[in-house]
């Protein structure tokens, strides 16, 4: 991944590599930024101040599947509020909360980019269009008997 | 894959490869077999100076939003310039209605691997990124799998098909933010650093990517270039109108019967593209409102849109024809909702670099929260549109701007609306002896 970046500007590498890291162990740890900042020669502080910034890479732990719903304007127009206050309420939970299993956690977003399919959906990196409270309740159980 | 059946009415150009329904993105085999990487063929042929020209002549103009033309902005880069030179795609696709980019590289994903070689060819830059938001990971993995297949051929890497022109092109991904989709927001986020915008001039053709010459175009951008050198920059330009060239997507969604994504010519008339591809407002009601170009462009009433839909004509409306996302509202939408939905939207996103958008954004947003729970007094709505017009112009970047213009049209146009939520609940009465906490 520093390849793909000038010589001496293998900084350019620390976004991409943050967020792939997240995906593996979940969450960005302490170890993580060590390990991170060795590798690109970066100061934990400049690290710091993009972790403050990124509405991706986040340092508490998330549920297994981390819904993320879309409320912005076009998934408003077409009921992604309402989606958003179902999906509350049958969890249990609000915005960037875990359920106490650890199996699902629940995160308003903006656009996510899906706007012709809304109202849309995130689970992980996975996309659902369309959804209606009824489906996001079967995606939801599915989920959890996933595990 | 994603995909609406086709219309009759539209004109495919970007979207020609596509079928439907279509199961796999088109691979280099099918694409090369379907007149694929031929623009660059025929480019490698021409000198760099030819290229821009015929970029020129075509009359693209940039599809991320601000409508710049295409070869003007390539031509603006320093290619004597003794550093090295910079392609970036910006596939950061953030603006509220739009999701454009992702058809095009969900489908046909060696198109925009030709169109960064063109432009490469004609800036003389060795290297390219390709900016995508985080969110897109699905894409991000089919256009990492295509270039590969693309280095695998020999259309990537060094002595491309034997001309001596090296190139070399990765994906990044973004990590959440709509500010990156700011050309220099998104060169800093490139760097590896918080997505804060640069200040203009150096403008990226001068000092861009890791202070090299860079030329920065949005997806759909770079993806109309292969069909323009195929076929050559008249036959663009006159799809469109006059100073307008060429096809564009366009991204229906809210309360319309039919949302999609399509293709039509510049300068299609909106009021045609509502009713006839979108196939009307949903559930029978009638039309109240639309937002042209994505949540940044001012809003035009039903009475308004009549017009064509090119860069020109909606600028002479009063709007803009931004990144395509046109969002449709019936009649029976809550105008003071929608703008503070809006302004929640863009509070989050407000880097914060500048004061009058960190500050303007974050009051905007209070205010109208209060106002649409009811608890609004007459003199907010003054407010709102004095915030929204000090803000106007004078930030680094033109998120402030996003804000303030779709601000100040909804609360001109629907301002009966803004009155009628007031007078229908009982006036927010301060505790005696409150201070107020702004006077103005």
């Amino acid at each position: 991944m520093i390849g793909n970046y000038p010589t001496g500007r293998q900084k350019g590498a620390l976004i991409p590599m943050l967020l792939y890291a997240q995906d593996e162990i979940g969450q960005i740890t302490e170890e993580l930024i060590d390990e991170v900042s060795k590798r690109l020669s970066v100061n934990r502080v400049e690290i710091e101040e993009v972790l403050g910034y990124y509405t991706m890479l986040h340092r508490e732990k998330r549920g297994k599947h981390h819904v993320q719903i879309c409320t912005n304007v076009s998934c408003m127009l077409r009921g992604g509020e309402e989606l958003w206050e179902h999906a509350c309420g049958k969890l249990g939970i609000g915005n960037k909360q875990t359920t106490a299993d650890g199996s699902v956690s629940l995160e308003e977003v903006e656009c996510i980019g899906a706007c012709s399919w809304a109202p849309a959906i995130l689970v992980n990196y996975d996309f659902h269009f369309n959804v209606t409270p009824e489906s996001l309740d079967a995606l939801i159980e599915g989920l959890r008997t996933k595990q | 894959m994603l995909l609406n059946q086709p219309h009759p009415l539209e004109t495919r150009v970007l979207t020609r490869r596509f079928e439907y329904p279509q199961k796999n993105p088109i691979w280099v085999d099918e694409f090369v077999a379907k007149q694929g990487y031929e623009g660059f063929r025929k480019a490698l042929g021409m000198s760099p100076d030819e290229i821009i020209e015929e970029v020129k002549k075509s009359s693209l103009r940039g599809r991320g939003g601000a409508g710049f033309p295409t070869g003007l902005k390539w031509s603006f880069v320093d290619r004597k310039s003794s550093k090295p030179k910079y392609v970036v795609v910006n596939g950061d696709e953030g603006e509220p209605g739009t999701c454009k980019d992702r058809v095009l590289i969900e489908h046909d994903p060696h198109r925009l691997i030709e169109g960064c070689l063109i432009c490469a060819r004609a800036i003389g830059a060795e290297r390219g990124w390709v900016y995508i938001r985080g969110e897109y990971r699905f894409h991000i993995d089919i256009l990492d799998k295509a270039i590969a297949e693309a280095y695998e051929r020999g259309y990537l890497g060094e002595n491309i098909l034997g001309s001596g022109m090296t190139f070399h092109l990765s994906t990044h991904t973004g990590a959440g933010s709509y500010e990156c989709g700011e050309e220099s927001a998104l060169l800093e986020s490139l760097e590896g650093k918080r997505g804060n915008p640069r200040l203009k001039p150096p403008f990226p053709a001068t000092v861009g990517a890791f202070q090299c010459p860079t030329t920065v175009n949005n997806v759909e951008t770079f993806c109309a270039v292969p069909d323009i050198l195929l076929n050559g920059g008249d036959w663009y330009h006159a799809l469109g109108t006059p100073k307008n060239g060429g096809t564009r997507m366009v991204c229906l969604s809210g309360h319309i019967n039919n949302p999609g994504v399509y293709e039509v010519p510049l300068g299609f008339n909106m009021k045609r593209l509502i009713e006839e591809i979108g196939g009307g407002v949903w559930k029978g009601r009638k039309l109240k409102a639309v937002i042209p170009g994505g949540s940044s462009s001012p809003i035009l009433t039903a009475d308004e849109v009549d017009i064509p839909a090119d860069y020109d004509s909606l600028a002479k409306a009063g709007s803009m024809l931004g990144s395509g996302a046109t969002m449709v509202c019936d009649e029976t939408t809550d105008m003071v909702k929608l703008l503070a939905r809006v302004m929640k939207f863009y509070a989050h996103e407000s880097c914060g670099w500048c004061i009058p958008c960190r500050e303007g954004t974050a009051w905007l947003a209070k205010i109208l929260a209060r106002m649409d729970e009811g608890a609004g007094m007459t003199r907010d709505i003054d407010m709102i549109d004095q915030l929204a017009t000090s803000m106007f112009g004078r930030t680094f970047c033109a998120l402030g701007d996003a804000a303030a213009m779709p601000t100040m049209s909804i609360v001109r146009k629907f301002r009966n609306e803004f009155e009628a939520k007031i007078g229908s609940t009982e006036v927010f009465v301060p505790a005696p002896g409150t201070q107020p906490l702004v006077v103005l």
